[in-house]
């Protein structure tokens, strides 16, 4: 029987029989739906994802005409503090734009989270203005909500995950609720100096890492960064492929925020004002490639087919179908990128 | 992309439109000014740009363009636009109200 090399969820490979990629697909695609209570996808679209798993080459690519653009979540630190390659950080900009091809890039810190940013704000501005004078597309501002960042003993609210363990259920809601005000008016803060210093817009990355409070307050952030900087665009990109309910009662416009799925997660950022949502569906590490994704690909058809503003689907380790490892392998991350675009009609990655 | 850590070169060449190499760092534009899914981003630079959709990924083809209407390109530089000023032209170009122009227009007393 042949067998086709694909790989785990965790990155390392695997040989699989035609049937057992299949099998695989579309209990991928079953976990979605039943957990989503969305539609699976059709046995046409089934069938792609195969075509598309077991593609001769390393590497497979969308259609002509069928590219789309990216943004990122923190790309100009990469190269400088995670690679470690002496650059400022409005040169790696430029390397992004004229070496790598890259549609836009945001500027981060190295301690990517708007509560660190708020205090060192004066000094990431001219690193945002230079890159702005210099550069061509569009450059945006990225950071994270990190709503745990305001628990003491770092933050002034007190800690949700001390308190829900001691069964103090209505301390830690207020303690969420609190931490809530003090991350709106951060992001809303960084938000102004950033377009006060050119930004083209501002990233508010892994919405929703501290559950629903998180979410929330990046929901509110959205609203009042639009009302106040009409022309700042704003990336909303989700943490997760559902909101965590940390506190469980929090709503945004009359939704329950805890448990909510890509298709509904796009439906509060749009009504937030968000220019570009970025949905998150996770790796499963213990399944197989052809199983996350078929899986992702599931949630993210769902997505699109109701969302209003275009979707840059989340693909780095560990999410949107690509291995949870941190070199993640070219033959998975371009199977990923083509079953996304040509069957998921995300606009962007 | 998310965290493109050792992952841009991929997606770049499997399935995005390349930047200013092409036209993506327009329709991206679009996108974050707009919110214009994928195909009405494309469809409006390109009418703007005078060309197809599918044009806009095709770099030898963007590349005489962009030339041509000075918006900015990664190579053959002498002379040519660089960084803002050539969105000064892409603000021009698409219509839309660039944020970093309208400050560097109001720095230095246009």
């Amino acid at each position: 029987m042949d067998k086709y090399f694909t790989r785990m969820g965790d990155g390392s490979g695997v040989y699989m029989s035609a049937e057992e990629i299949k099998e695989d697909i579309l209990q991928g695609v079953k976990d979605a739906a039943d957990r989503g209570k969305i539609p699976e996808l059709t046995a046409e679209e089934m069938d792609y994802i195969f075509e598309i798993v077991t593609m001769p080459g390393n590497i497979v690519g969308v259609e002509r005409g069928r590219e789309v653009v990216n943004t990122s979540d923190s790309g100009s630190c990469k190269m400088t503090y995670h690679a470690n390659i002496a650059m400022e950080r409005s040169t790696s900009v430029l390397v992004s734009e004229k070496v790598l091809g890259a549609d836009s890039v945001d500027i981060g810190n190295m301690d990517y989270s708007y509560k660190a940013v708020k205090q060192i704000v004066h000094n990431e501005t001219p690193v945002m203005e230079l890159a702005q004078l210099n550069a061509v597309m569009p450059v945006l501002y990225g950071s994270m909500p990190n709503l745990g960042l305001y628990t003491k003993p770092d933050g002034p609210v007190d800690n949700w995950s001390e308190l829900l363990p001691m069964a103090k259920i209505d301390e830690a809601r207020a303690a969420q609720e609190e931490a809530v005000e003090h991350a709106v008016r951060d992001m809303v803060f960084v938000a102004g100096e950033m377009y006060a210093a050119g930004a083209d817009g501002i990233n508010l990355d892994t919405c929703g890492a501290s559950g629903d409070a998180d979410y929330l307050a990046s929901l509110l952030a959205t609203e009042k960064i639009k009302e106040k900087y009409p022309n700042l665009g704003v990336e909303f990109g989700a943490a997760g492929e559902f909101v965590l309910g940390m506190h469980g009662k929090l709503e945004y416009e009359g939704t329950r925020i805890a448990g909510l799925y890509p298709h509904k997660q796009v439906k509060l950022a749009e009504k937030a004002g968000a220019n570009i949502f970025g949905p998150v569906v996770n790796t499963n590490t213990s399944n197989s490639f052809p199983w996350n994704l078929a899986r992702t690909v599931t949630f993210i058809k769902a997505c699109s087919e109701v969302a209003e503003i275009p979707l840059h689907i989340n693909v780095g380790m560990g999410v949107g179908g690509v291995p949870m490892t941190e070199i993640p392998p070219v033959d998975a991350v371009t199977r990923a990128d083509k079953a996304l675009i040509e069957i998921g009609k995300a606009d962007g990655l | 992309m998310g965290d493109p850590f050792s992952l841009e070169v991929a997606h770049t060449l499997s399935s995005c439109m390349s930047g200013i190499r092409t036209a993506g760092d327009l329709v991206l534009r679009m996108q974050l000014a707009k919110s214009m899914r994928i195909d009405e981003a494309k469809k409006y630079v390109a009418e703007k740009l005078g060309v197809e959709p599918i044009d806009l990924s095709d770099s030898d083809r963007m590349f005489e363009i962009r030339k041509k209407l000075n918006l900015g390109r990664p190579f053959d530089l002498n002379r040519a636009p660089k960084g803002i000023e050539a969105k000064i032209n892409i603000a021009r170009v698409l219509g839309i109200t660039i944020n970093s122009v309208e400050l560097f227009k109001e720095k230095t007393g246009f």
